[in-house]
């Protein structure tokens, strides 16, 4: 992790709201989120809880029925959400901020060339002639691994392997030179050993390029491989925020405690796995209280009628649950978290040895 | 060790297209026992989903026999058999939100079975036996009258497990039965899968990618590369004792939700051309008691000291 802390980008507030069926939903819940300049952060949430349409935000790609009624992007001495035409988010979206999405097929044209699709980028959005882009294109081809680039850079998207598609789309991402890569699910549909390979090139290229990079994702394994710090999202709102250890290894919400007990590698055979009851609110209604709360085991008379605000648990590590609270009654986590403490106190003092 | 109820012999299966052909699954045997959950294990393109549906009968298998029971299910079989090995043999899919007729109500896609075998005497014993079914993976009666979009992705995959609870089978092939579900509703569906086991003394073929819930859910494990088996043995023997080097790459590669681990761990990379099988050839050796590999006699020696 940085040491040196500037925020590359500060979300303020954040609200999100769409029309469907002549109804509103509330998707993003006030959110405030501070990205750090050279970062992974990790966004963690089941499927609609809010993770992607947070993301789409900053490169303006919400969907025609959505709007933002509140709330603040800042991002190089701008608020992103005074742009308002399409023409004037080119500038960020590609060029500053890049997405890699879940589906390699459906992220690239199926009838151009690689190569052609790479070049047209760099031509577009850096006003090179051919020949000087085909020779970038060339170099980030070889630079996310892909072999005898003269001739595959001829070749269409369904010569490609799912993981070398990931790759181009990874190299068109990369082609501006963008300062935040946005990887949205990069990996679900790939294979672990694929997998495996995709986020260690990602790993790779963010020390080349020293871009700041956010994984959307809802594999806590994953998480663990990539974060420098995770924010775990809930109905449209982050509830707890910290670095990657403070969150598996302590984490506090008891949202957080139930992802981390429904995982079935720290479960014992033969006994059932920890399973959250019921299903995410829907967020056509307002929600009273917190959103958890109906589902949690922990929950407290106040949980139903006022939303808890941030505690702060350490310097970098946030969590918003009235169980932080000085008059709460001490909660007991289940057994997994109290495993996942155990396991994080003994690599600390490991570590604490070495640096002797 | 409980009686077999599946086994698979050699099996080969191939697909034509024109002149060119491609075997997608060579020389797989294994057997699975009552009561079992048995897994499939590999990556996209192994063979493993090859396997479920030849066993299942929808791809006939080009060489190897299959035997449910002692009788052999593959090739040409007699109509009772067929019928016979059609309720017994179950098969759950991966994907719930493609798998369910989208203009039927539950009821009849629960019934459709049933319908098709004429398994009830009267209108209320089909209803009945609908409503179990239902009740049996925690959803409710009155949800019989509803359509699939009503339903949540985790409802859906119940719903396909109530559909094949209803004909009673005594196999079922899950496969990939919640890589499309979000993370707190696997466990939901992972649990009702386990209870059944429990409770009826199911069998399970089990087929997927993700090792980790593998090891939550299964008594063994095959592990499939490139449509051959690669490594077989008890789950927690597999994990403790890793033989083969595609096994280890695999292992490797999972990603463990614990930091510590997961930023200090070499990825092994898994190279076909690591085998000299010019002369010496491999074969299907057992190891250690019960935990099977592929390998030639040189390499068999050296997995044996391995873990000395």
């Amino acid at each position: 992790m940085s040491e040196e802390k500037t925020p590359i980008l500060q979300v303020k507030d954040l609200v999100v709201k769409f029309r469907v069926r002549n109804k509103e939903l509330t998707a993003i819940r006030s959110v405030s989120l501070d990205l750090y300049d050279g970062e992974t952060l990790a966004i963690v949430g089941e499927s609609g809880s809010g993770k992607t349409v947070l993301t789409k935000t900053f490169t303006g790609m919400l969907e025609t029925n959505g709007r933002i009624p509140a709330g603040r992007i800042e991002f190089e001495g701008r608020n992103l959400l005074d742009i308002k035409t399409d023409k004037d988010w080119e500038a960020i979206r590609g060029a500053k901020i890049a997405t890699v999405f879940q589906d390699p097929m459906t992220s690239l044209n199926p009838l151009k060339k690689i190569g052609v699709q790479i070049t047209e980028v760099i031509e577009k959005h850096q006003k090179l002639p051919k020949e000087e882009a085909k020779k970038i294109a060339l170099t980030l081809m070889e630079k996310v691994g892909i072999k005898d680039v003269g001739k595959r850079f001829y070749d269409y998207p369904f010569q490609y392997s799912g993981g070398m598609r990931q790759r181009i789309v990874i190299a068109i991402a990369l082609a501006c030179k963008p300062r935040i890569l946005i990887c949205d699910e990069p990996t679900t549909a790939l294979d672990v050993t694929i997998q495996a390979q995709i986020l260690d090139l990602i790993r790779f290229l963010q020390k080349e390029y020293g871009f700041t990079t956010i994984y959307i994702t809802h594999d806590l394994g994953v998480v663990a491989n990539v974060a420098d710090r995770v924010a775990v999202m809930y109905a449209g709102q982050i509830v707890e925020y910290g670095s990657v250890r403070e969150i598996f290894y302590d984490p506090r919400h008891p949202y957080t405690w139930a992802l981390i007990s429904s995982l079935p590698t720290l479960a014992r055979k033969n006994e059932p796995l920890f399973a959250i009851p019921g299903t995410p609110p829907t967020l056509f209604n307002e929600i009273k209280g917190d959103a958890f709360a109906p589902r949690n085991h922990y929950a407290l008379n106040i949980d139903f009628e006022e939303e808890p605000p941030f505690f702060q648990v350490s310097p970098t590590h946030f969590a918003k649950t009235w169980l932080l609270d000085s008059k709460a009654p001490a909660a007991d986590p289940p057994e997994a978290v109290k495993l996942m403490r155990k396991k994080g106190k003994i690599y600390a003092e490991k570590l604490a040895e070495a640096s002797k | 060790m409980n009686k077999k109820i599946l086994s698979v012999k050699d099996l080969e299966v191939t697909f034509k297209n024109g002149h060119e052909s491609f075997t997608a699954v060579k020389n797989v045997s294994f057997d699975i026992y009552e009561g079992e959950s048995f897994a499939l294990v590999g990556e996209s393109g192994s063979g493993k989903t090859t396997i479920g549906r030849t066993i299942i009968r929808i791809n006939p298998a080009t060489k190897g026999d299959i035997y449910f029971q002692d009788k052999k299910i593959s090739g040409v079989i007699a109509k009772e058999l067929d019928t016979y090995v059609i309720r017994n043999i179950q098969m759950i899919f991966q994907d719930p939100m493609a798998s369910l007729n989208e203009r039927a109500t539950i009821d009849y896609i629960v019934s459709e079975g049933l319908y098709n075998f004429n398994l009830f005497k009267d209108e209320n014993e089909r209803r009945d036996k609908v409503f179990k079914a239902l009740n049996d993976v925690g959803l409710l009666e009155e949800h019989a009258e509803r359509y699939p979009h009503e339903f949540s992705g985790g409802q859906r995959q119940r719903i396909c497990i109530a559909r094949v609870l209803a004909m009673e089978p005594k196999f079922i092939i899950a496969d990939e039965p919640i890589s499309a579900l979000d993370v707190s509703i696997r466990a939901q569906v992972l649990n009702l899968l386990r209870d059944l086991k429990q409770e009826r003394g199911l069998s399970y073929l089990f087929i997927a990618h993700d090792l980790t819930v593998v090891r939550y859910f299964a008594d063994r494990i095959a592990v499939i590369h490139q449509g051959e088996l690669k490594e077989l043995a008890e789950t927690e023997e597999l994990f403790a004792r890793p033989l083969h080097p595609y096994t280890r790459s695999l292992l490797s590669a999972v990603p463990m939700p614990d930091p510590d681990v997961e930023k200090n761990k070499t990825l092994l990379v898994y190279d076909q051309s690591m085998h000299d099988y010019s002369v010496d050839k491999p074969s299907w050796r057992e190891v250690f008691p019960g935990h099977f590999v592929l390998a030639n006699e040189k390499e068999a020696a050296e997995y044996g000291k391995m873990y000395a």
